[in-house]
């Protein structure tokens, strides 16, 4: 039940985004849709629903929001630096990365903020381990690599997913 | 009016970044190093540009944001998928120095495929 609802709730905010109109036919155009589609997804739409919005939660995913687009310019800035410097300074490698995240919503964030993050690419994931491209690898322990590459986004994602 | 330069602002911002992802496939000799590039800059770039110009046309701003959240969740994705897909048909990773780290090559790649 609270999956169903989390679902219908962003749906119809995608729709009120996309009509940005408070007519009662939009409206409820937009209800009855949003139902439909939700009948057929919210199975697989999510695992945690409602439990989106405790307040807690919502800290967390503000404060996930604010490393992740300081990462986000960082890895641009990261990036051209490297492509304008005539010598084209890098070293590259693929690196396993251990996580200690357990569900699967929790790694699918992960990979992608470690992707969006400075000279690093998720190249697959297997059970625990992620396999990371690596544009300048620095150290090859293990200890340094998640340190280097995720420790930040773990943490919060940690709390987000509980 | 402010709402006005900060969209130019973003734009520009966007443009300057999507020109040096576009230098990055360019420059760099590997699809991995080439996807590196790729992702990021286009990323911030194409964030960057949507929301400028949803600052330009106030009345757009909703749309544009829920399309830059989309481009933010699709682009990682694909970009992972176009790494896999590759290395799995045989592409390794290029390596400055002959001894370089590649743990990947461990794992059996013929697991899981369809």
């Amino acid at each position: 039940m609270s999956r169903f609802l989390f679902t219908f709730i962003v749906f119809f905010l995608v729709w009120l985004g996309f009509t940005t109109s408070f007519d009662p036919q939009e409206v409820i155009a937009g209800v009855i849709l949003s139902f439909i589609i939700t009948l057929f997804s919210y199975k697989t739409f999510t695992d945690y629903g409602l439990k989106y919005f405790y307040p807690k939660r919502i800290f967390y995913i503000i404060k996930y929001l604010i490393v992740f687009l300081i990462a986000l310019v960082k890895a641009n800035w990261d990036v051209a630096k490297r492509v304008i410097n005539p010598k084209l300074p890098i070293n590259p490698g693929i690196v396993t990365y251990t996580t200690k995240l357990k569900s699967d919503t929790a790694k699918v964030f992960l990979a992608n903020s470690i992707t969006l993050t400075p000279g690093t690419l998720t190249v697959d994931i297997v059970d625990d381990k992620l396999y990371i491209h690596w544009i300048d690898v620095v150290s090859r322990d293990p200890q340094v690599i998640f340190n280097e590459i995720g420790a930040n986004f773990e943490n919060i994602l940690k709390e987000i997913f509980k | 009016m402010i709402l006005t330069y900060l969209g130019y602002v973003l734009t520009s911002i966007g443009v300057i970044f999507l020109f040096l992802g576009a230098l990055g496939i360019f420059r760099m000799p590997d699809i991995f190093t080439r996807l590196q590039a790729g992702t990021k800059a286009t990323t911030l770039g194409a964030l960057g540009t949507i929301l400028g110009v949803g600052l330009l046309q106030p009345e757009w701003f909703w749309k544009t944001l829920i399309i830059a959240i989309f481009f933010a969740i699709s682009n990682p994705i694909s970009s992972h998928a176009l790494a896999r897909g590759s290395y799995k048909i045989g592409h390794k990773p290029y390596m400055n120095d002959p001894n370089g780290i590649d743990t990947y090559s461990e794992v059996p790649q013929n697991e899981g495929d369809e």
